[in-house]
């Protein structure tokens, strides 16, 4: 086997495996014995999780932002030149400047996007903060609500799974304090029959949105939305008015993904414990890209790329595998604007959200800050 | 939810088999395939795991 690494994706997932195998391949790098080199679609690296508290005013812009060369080591070259073809077969990728990369292994972490335009009038009538604009607009349009209907709605499939139940609990918590909660109905709208995918997120957040008034609609799959007469209709026959529509996009994978025929939806089939591509030996997916039925996260990314890091080490220094990927997510749970819970699951555990607390809610305040070291492998 | 997920990627006509050892999957999914106009095909207990079978009619 050879010695090229290939990385398509500049996002946290990508950035992890590059990060972490420099600091175990750091002679191997040095003599030349073997090369990585990164595809992104940006100079900028994102911290998608900030993005939450962008419409409430309580992170500054700055501080979602660093330099993408900054944050991965040096010794990895990182082209920002959009991979547009990935040819497993011939293994090599080709890009928007039309250069052909090849590679050895390659690493597919291209990370999933907004597809609003997929729901008719949800992007001329909703609002959302899963992108730095909508957020920006979320905030703007929160600054001038004095009360009314807002709705909360969820689509599938999505990245963050918590959010949906965090924002909601924090514009409880905003509008309370702002005095209008009182003139105001918020309801929480999602697809299945439960509040959560997660039974037990679904069961903890019932009594905690039952408690505050606030109020739901299960079995609602978005078919449209009426942004003039603002309301918005699900496939199930609902319809609900809106003074202020939340919506938590559906996503896709990456355009290169369908367009190289790797996977419907951009998402590729996926080995849920080896991380490979599946029917290749030598192309790895990690975060968000996958098809595995868990969480599009940045924390599932993390722990799937340290695994996937242990293996290509192995791989290439010894001829084995060193670990299985064992479904490891942990995620905060703001719980409002003051408190905050975690779950953590694995394929075989499910999570057990603990009693909300002000601790873990500074505890994420920090790791809001804490996550440029997890994308340098060094937490 | 990955049900609902892929239904959208596949041809009406296609079916689609759900494998879940949640319980809850095997009432959840026949109710909302009834209220939103797609067919069961078949639901079926292998003791470990369920098996839904849903074709998409829409």
């Amino acid at each position: 086997m050879g010695n090229r690494i290939l990385i398509v994706g500049g996002g946290l997932a990508g950035t992890i495996i590059a990060n972490g195998l420099c600091r175990q391949l750091g002679t191997q790098l040095r003599k030349g014995d073997i090369s990585i080199t990164m595809l992104g679609t940006s100079d900028k690296h994102l911290y998608q999780p900030g993005l939450l508290y962008v419409p409430f005013g309580k992170i500054r812009e700055t501080e979602l932002f660093r330099d993408q060369r900054k944050v991965l080591d040096k010794r990895v070259p990182y082209h920002i030149d959009p991979a547009t073809n990935i040819d497993v077969d011939a293994k090599k990728v080709t890009t928007q400047s039309g250069k052909v990369h090849e590679y050895d292994y390659l690493v597919i972490a291209t990370g999933s996007r907004l597809m609003l335009q997929n729901i008719p009038g949800m992007e001329e009538g909703a609002h959302w903060f899963y992108d730095l604009d909508g957020a920006r607009k979320m905030r703007d349009a929160l600054n001038e609500f004095d009360g009314g209907k807002i709705i909360v709605n969820v689509n599938v499939p999505h990245k963050c799974p918590v959010a949906p139940l965090e924002i909601t609990f924090m514009l409880y918590d905003y509008l309370a304090s702002k005095g209008v909660m009182d003139k105001t109905e918020i309801t929480y709208t999602y697809p299945i029959g439960r509040l959560h995918a997660l039974e037990p997120l679904a069961e903890w957040a019932k009594p905690a949105m039952d408690q505050n008034g606030i109020k739901y609609e299960t079995f609602f799959n978005t078919k449209e939305v009426d942004p003039a007469a603002k309301t918005i209709t699900s496939e199930e026959g609902e319809t609900l008015d809106y003074d202020l529509l939340v919506t938590i996009p559906p996503h896709n994978g990456a355009e290169v993904i369908t367009d190289s025929g790797l996977g419907d939806g951009g998402w590729v089939p996926t080995d849920r414990n080896k991380l490979l591509r599946e029917g290749s030996s030598d192309v790895f997916v990690c975060g968000d890209t996958t098809n595995i039925p868990i969480s599009k996260a940045g924390s599932t990314a993390h722990f799937e790329a340290d695994t996937i890091v242990d293996n290509l080490v192995s791989l290439m220094t010894e001829g084995r595998w060193a670990r299985d990927y064992d479904g490891k997510v942990f995620c905060f749970v703001e719980t409002g604007m003051s408190t905050g819970t975690y779950v953590w699951f694995n394929y075989t555990t499910p999570p057990n959200p603990g009693a909300p607390s002000q601790m873990i809610h500074w505890f994420k305040l920090a790791y809001n800050r804490l996550y440029w070291l997890s994308a340098r492998g060094l937490l | 939810m990955e049900l609902i997920a892929t239904l959208k990627l596949i041809e009406i006509g296609d079916e689609i088999e759900v494998l879940s050892t949640d319980k809850g999957t095997a009432a959840d999914v026949p109710e909302w395939v009834a209220k939103v106009g797609h067919e069961m095909v078949e639901v079926v207990d292998h003791g470990d795991h369920w098996s839904v079978v849903v074709r998409k009619a829409k």
